[in-house]
């Protein structure tokens, strides 16, 4: 009896892995990426590869779609820049996932390879970026000379695409002003000071770790200082565990949040007494990268994408959001930047300190030991 | 002659075919991915992610997986065997038993950020049992709810249910019978629960603390809406590992996290499956 149990389940799992076989995802069919002038959009790295502006608009209308991942409606104003560039060129965008890190959006693209689902650009934190270069399809936007050199890969593999200081924003209704870094120590803040995220695994928290250190007598080699700074806060009750985003801002369960200054202001836009201030004594900056994912499955769509972002218009939407596009200071000569909304960002004073891929990554290691101990 | 019964019937297996690919798609072809990858890395084979586990951090994170699974199902299991013995002692069809575990029914499974949150709407910095003790007490502290005993407050509230649920049936099987011979021969009610009673129900108490061990163990959700900062326990610990956008190239150690939760759910699962065998030798 038990052995012809055993055999009906034998066959019942064979008829299960051949069912299983059956429902393996069916090989993408290979549609004709080739332009008019005889490029496959693929492997396209200017727009005259495709022949003229017009001719890239009417390859990516041909795909129809444009798959976006990770990018959240509230974050650098993409909610606008996305339905701008709908309208514009009236593609569809597939935004996926949109409140996912960096590390996701690779791994994503990875699990997605191959079928249409599958991102076509990419908008990553700095180590991610950096560390996933093979995934990307060079490709130069027609405004390439306008973007300086020590923020583009110098094939064309990535582009920075706007940035920002990292900055401390409150609600000037519910608690007092803050000057410094140092104030956030006072009692007044007791339970109520919180960072975007956990700095092991979010890029902006990482570098709200970083500015304290500054701010503390390290530098972008040493981040030691602002782990003991945030330690000490944790200490004297202050350090709040809560990721914040608008929902918590507006809430007032997060009245004093450590962010880049652009997703702050964004996160507070319907909080009238949110103030923010990047600390004079530690200015950091940061920035992001955009690049094109290699295997996506709308390359004229995913160029025409970056074409629009790099335009004077998508680069203003940027600016909307409250980030500094790459290309702002050509802009500023060129008179072609929204001075109203350049002149209303928050002031910055002293030299700003953007880390290198290098410290970024032997900081993250200090951090990996250190951090869980000091917030404990 | 009839046939011997024997044979091989093509029917039945059929009929198990579905289950045999749910299983296979959803339990069997996720734990062998874990299994696999928790000695893989890009280079092939390697033992980097079971050495990861003996790290610091690996190691606090298990520590504090245990403590937060073990506190709130002692917890809840206590509450919970409490109100089961008030419910079965009521009208076996009463209103209250058939309202409280329509009630249980629910709650028991009202975890995730759905739960997160409604503590965050009443106990965070503006909740509304906050603002409303403000002037006489400070409910709030430094944010106590975003840490692990805040974590272990809000796990009770789906382990008492769960305990009333699963715990229930073996309090029912307890024979108004038994307790009469007993009294028949003279015990006193105590002697009667310290040595019919509780003998007979602890397999049953056990088993149903360990499930809510295991419960708590692999919940993450909850755990993931509460807290942002750090990874006090395992599931969060292999989150950051997998999402890291700081730390990269983590994927190895946090499938070798996740061998070790299933080793521990399945040891747990394991003296569980024993104790109820225990149990239904006696409460059938």
């Amino acid at each position: 009896m038990k052995r012809s149990r055993w055999l009906t389940l034998g066959v019942a799992a064979a008829t299960t892995a051949m069912a299983l076989a059956a429902c393996a995802p069916p090989e993408k069919d290979k549609t004709d990426n080739t332009t008019s002038s005889g490029v496959d959009a693929a492997k396209a790295t200017s727009v005259a590869d495709f022949g003229t502006m017009d001719d890239l608009v009417k390859a990516a209308q041909a795909e129809g779609e444009l798959n976006v991942i990770a990018l959240p409606p509230d974050w650098a104003n993409y909610g606008e820049i996305i339905s701008a560039f709908e309208d514009k060129y009236g593609i569809t965008v597939n935004s996926d996932q949109p409140d996912i890190g960096s590390q996701d959006e690779i791994n994503t693209a990875n699990q997605l390879k191959g079928t249409d689902q599958a991102p076509d650009v990419f908008d990553l934190g700095q180590a991610v970026a950096l560390a996933n270069t093979a995934m990307y399809a060079p490709y130069k936007v027609s405004t390439w000379d306008d973007i300086p050199d020590q923020f583009k890969d110098a094939n064309g593999a990535w582009v920075n695409d706007y940035g920002g200081y990292m900055a401390i924003g409150w609600d000037s209704a519910k608690v007092p002003d803050i000057t410094s870094l140092a104030d956030l120590m006072k009692p007044e803040y007791k339970g109520k000071v919180a960072l975007n995220g956990d700095p092991t695994t979010s890029g902006a928290a990482f570098s709200g770790v970083m500015m304290a250190s500054i701010a503390n007598g390290g530098s972008a080699d040493d981040i030691a200082p602002g782990v003991e700074f945030f330690k000490k806060l944790n200490e004297a009750g202050n350090f709040l565990k809560v990721d914040p985003d608008s929902a918590s801002i507006e809430s007032g369960t997060t009245p004093v949040v450590i962010d880049w200054d652009y997703l702050g202001g964004a996160a507070a836009a319907n909080v009238s007494t949110w103030k923010m201030i990047v600390p004079s004594d530690a200015t950091l900056a940061g920035y992001y990268f955009q690049a094109i994912n290699a295997d996506a499955p709308h390359p004229a769509a995913a160029r025409l994408w970056q074409e629009f972002l790099y335009s004077d218009e998508g680069q203003n939407l940027w600016l909307k959001g409250g980030a500094r596009p790459v290309r702002a200071d050509a802009m500023a000569e060129a008179g072609t930047i929204d001075t109203a909304l350049w002149d209303a960002l928050p002031p910055v004073t002293g030299t700003p300190v953007i880390p290198t891929d290098a410290q970024t990554t032997a900081a993250a290691e200090y951090l990996a030991k250190n951090w869980a101990d000091a917030i404990s | 002659m009839k046939g011997s019964g024997r044979r091989f019937a093509v029917g039945p297996s059929l009929a198990l075919a579905p289950f045999l690919v749910f299983v296979t798609i959803f339990l069997f072809v996720p734990t062998v991915t874990v299994i696999v990858g928790a000695f893989q890395s890009d280079q092939g084979f390697t033992l980097d992610g079971i050495r990861y586990l003996g790290t610091k951090a690996a190691v606090e994170a298990l520590k504090g997986s245990i403590l937060l699974s073990a506190s709130s199902a002692v917890v809840g299991a206590v509450i919970g065997a409490l109100v089961a013995y008030v419910i079965s002692s009521g009208k076996p069809d009463g209103l209250l038993r058939r309202g409280v575990i329509a009630v249980n029914g629910v709650l028991a499974q009202f975890g995730g950020v759905t739960l997160a949150f409604a503590f965050i709407a009443s106990y965070a910095l503006q909740g509304v049992v906050t603002v409303a003790l403000r002037p006489t007490i400070d409910l709030y502290g430094s944010g106590w709810l975003f840490g692990l005993p805040g974590l272990t407050l809000v796990y009770t509230y789906f382990q008492i249910p769960l305990m009333v649920i699963v715990f229930l049936p073996a309090l029912d099987g307890l024979r108004p019978q038994w307790r009469e011979a007993a009294l028949n021969l003279g015990a006193t009610p105590r002697q009667y629960w310290l040595e019919v009673g509780i003998p007979l129900l602890r397999p049953a108490f056990l088993g149903s603390m360990l499930l809510l061990f295991a419960n708590a163990f692999a919940a993450y959700a909850t755990a993931a809406a509460l807290i942002g900062q750090g990874a006090p326990i395992t599931p969060l610990l292999i989150r950051q590992l997998f999402t890291s956008e700081v730390l990269l190239g983590g994927a190895g150690a946090a499938k070798a996290l996740a061998l070790e939760m299933v080793v521990v759910v399945a040891l747990v699962m394991g003296a569980y499956a024993w104790l109820l065998r225990r149990t239904s030798r006696w409460l059938r």
